[in-house]
């Protein structure tokens, strides 16, 4: 891998994100508009749940990190869609850019931009409903990554359906991360989903972060068990996303679909 | 002697029940020009796809100054460059953006010089902090081409460089080409259904129909040959025989 590759297709995307003020202001609006609308929903269920009560910063915080990881996976995508939208895809695939590189490139660009939106909405939390990531201490930047890396698994499944597909797949793009959700138990524990459904949910590390959140928030107690698990499943789900990435790029090739994308 | 620059054997490309190329062979020499000429469709597009790694042949080889493309796909590219009417630049960056960003990626010396020196070239330096998406077809044209340029590519595939450009601002691209091909020695492939335009720039042509390389030669030669008063009714001839 190259450095200056991989900072060449990170700079073309910066460029894109420097040079517009509505997009900048667009990538801090929907995580600051579910930040205030969460704020409340924590709030009333805080004053009228046994669960949550005197826990404000339960359901605030989950809101917050399932948004990171929302920003995470759209911004990769984004980054991706990006490319086909220009038609600049043939591009960069005759230029020397390894796929190591592009991974690499999205991967950095896709966090730049995943912060550029959540940390004002992190900030607002703490004024106007008391309540701060922060509380969750050192284990925040383990749940962060764990989170960050299931966030681009979901992309490069994503962007390899794009390299397959084309761009007709782009509403899967949209709606990815919504379908995992309800498995992910976000807002609500495990014991809460059927106990054949808590089978499938083990699978997806999003349960173990978020057990883990609750688990810091409710008990004061850290489950390094929870956070092992979840960056462990990561790890494997994202090799293999990687793996699949190669795959869908070697496909392309085969079938000529390289040439000539754009919507 | 001759050095091949570019050797082609055997290449094929089947898609699903389309073989859309057919087991061509063809070499072309270091600092020539070669035009690719045909019909919609008979196979150009997916040639300069398996050429520059893009498609994955179905058999045979593409070999580029000694090194089959398909082990050596980033030290290649990294010599050559390509344009086609049918891809853009991303229309959000400045001219000088995009040309910084493909500068980089090709690992291009000196790059705010060189940049410089293709923008005054093209005569695109009054546009280069313009957005390119902003510009008209044909100084767009000029920006692909720059980026084209911009790591001096040894080897350069043209896929009709010209295409819906008014004849001012296509015969001074051609005449750019012409001169970048002299002074740097590059080897060229230019795609073209411009019959005016391969006849000036071409050293020699090659004529594709249904996947296979039908005839080539000199065009003086090919209008001989077929008894014809220029390159375009040698062209008709061969598409509608």
């Amino acid at each position: 891998m190259k450095f200056h590759r991989i900072y060449a297709l990170s700079l073309r995307h910066l460029y894109v994100i420097r040079s517009s003020l509505p997009r900048i202001l667009d990538l801090i609006y929907w995580p600051t508009i579910q930040i205030v609308l969460w704020g409340f929903i924590s709030k009333f269920f805080a004053t009228h749940s046994d669960f949550y009560n005197h826990t404000v910063g339960v359901i605030l915080s989950a809101a917050i990190l399932y948004d990171f990881l929302f920003r995470s996976s759209i911004s990769f995508n984004m980054l991706f869609l990006e490319e086909i939208w220009s038609r600049n895809f043939t591009n960069l695939f005759v230029s020397p850019l390894k796929i190591s590189e592009i991974i690499t490139a999205l991967t950095a660009t896709a966090l730049l931009r995943t912060l550029i939106g959540i940390i004002p909405a992190i900030l607002l939390a703490a004024p106007f409903f008391g309540v701060s990531i922060f509380n969750l201490g050192p284990s925040l930047i383990l749940l962060f990554l764990s989170l960050y890396l299931f966030g681009i698994t979901l992309g490069l499944l994503v962007t390899s359906g794009l390299l397959r597909y084309g761009p007709a797949f782009e509403n899967v793009a949209w709606s990815s991360l919504f379908l995992l959700a309800p498995l992910g138990c976000v807002y609500y524990p495990l014991s809460i989903l059927p106990d054949w459904l808590q089978i499938l949910a083990k699978g997806l590390p999003l349960v173990y972060i978020f057990e883990e959140v609750r688990s810091i928030l409710l008990n004061n107690v850290v489950n390094y068990s929870n956070i092992l698990s979840a960056l462990i499943l990561n790890l494997i789900y994202f090799t293999s996303a990687v793996g699949v990435f190669y795959l869908a790029f070697s496909g392309a090739r085969k079938r000529g679909t390289l040439i000539n994308v754009g919507e | 002697m001759n050095i091949a620059a570019i050797e082609v054997n055997n290449l094929a490309k089947q898609f699903k029940n389309t073989l859309a190329v057919n087991n061509i062979s063809f070499k072309i020499n270091k600092g020539t020009i070669i035009g690719l000429l045909g019909p919609n469709g008979c196979g150009k597009s997916t040639t300069i796809g398996m050429m520059l790694g893009l498609i994955k042949p179905t058999s045979g080889t593409v070999v580029i100054n000694g090194q089959n493309i398909e082990n050596n796909r980033t030290s290649l590219l990294e010599k050559m460059n390509f344009i086609s009417p049918y891809i853009e630049l991303p229309k959000k960056l400045t001219v000088e953006e995009n040309l910084k960003v493909y500068g980089r990626l090709y690992g291009v010396k000196n790059l705010e010089g060189k940049i410089s020196e293709i923008m005054e070239k093209l005569n695109l330096t009054e546009f280069k902090k313009r957005k390119t998406g902003e510009l008209s077809s044909g100084q767009k044209n000029r920006v692909s081409l720059a980026k084209a340029l911009v790591n001096d590519p040894e080897i350069l595939l043209l896929d009709e460089p010209t295409a819906s450009l008014d004849p001012d601002v296509g015969d001074k691209i051609r005449t750019f080409i012409e001169d970048f091909a002299s002074k740097k020695g590059a080897t060229i492939l230019l795609a073209s259904h411009n019959m005016n335009e391969v006849e000036r720039l071409c050293h020699e042509v090659m004529m594709m129909k249904d996947g296979k390389i039908i005839d080539k030669g000199k065009s003086s030669d090919l209008i001989n040959k077929h008894g014809r008063k220029n390159l375009e009714e040698v062209f008709l001839k061969i598409v509608r025989e």
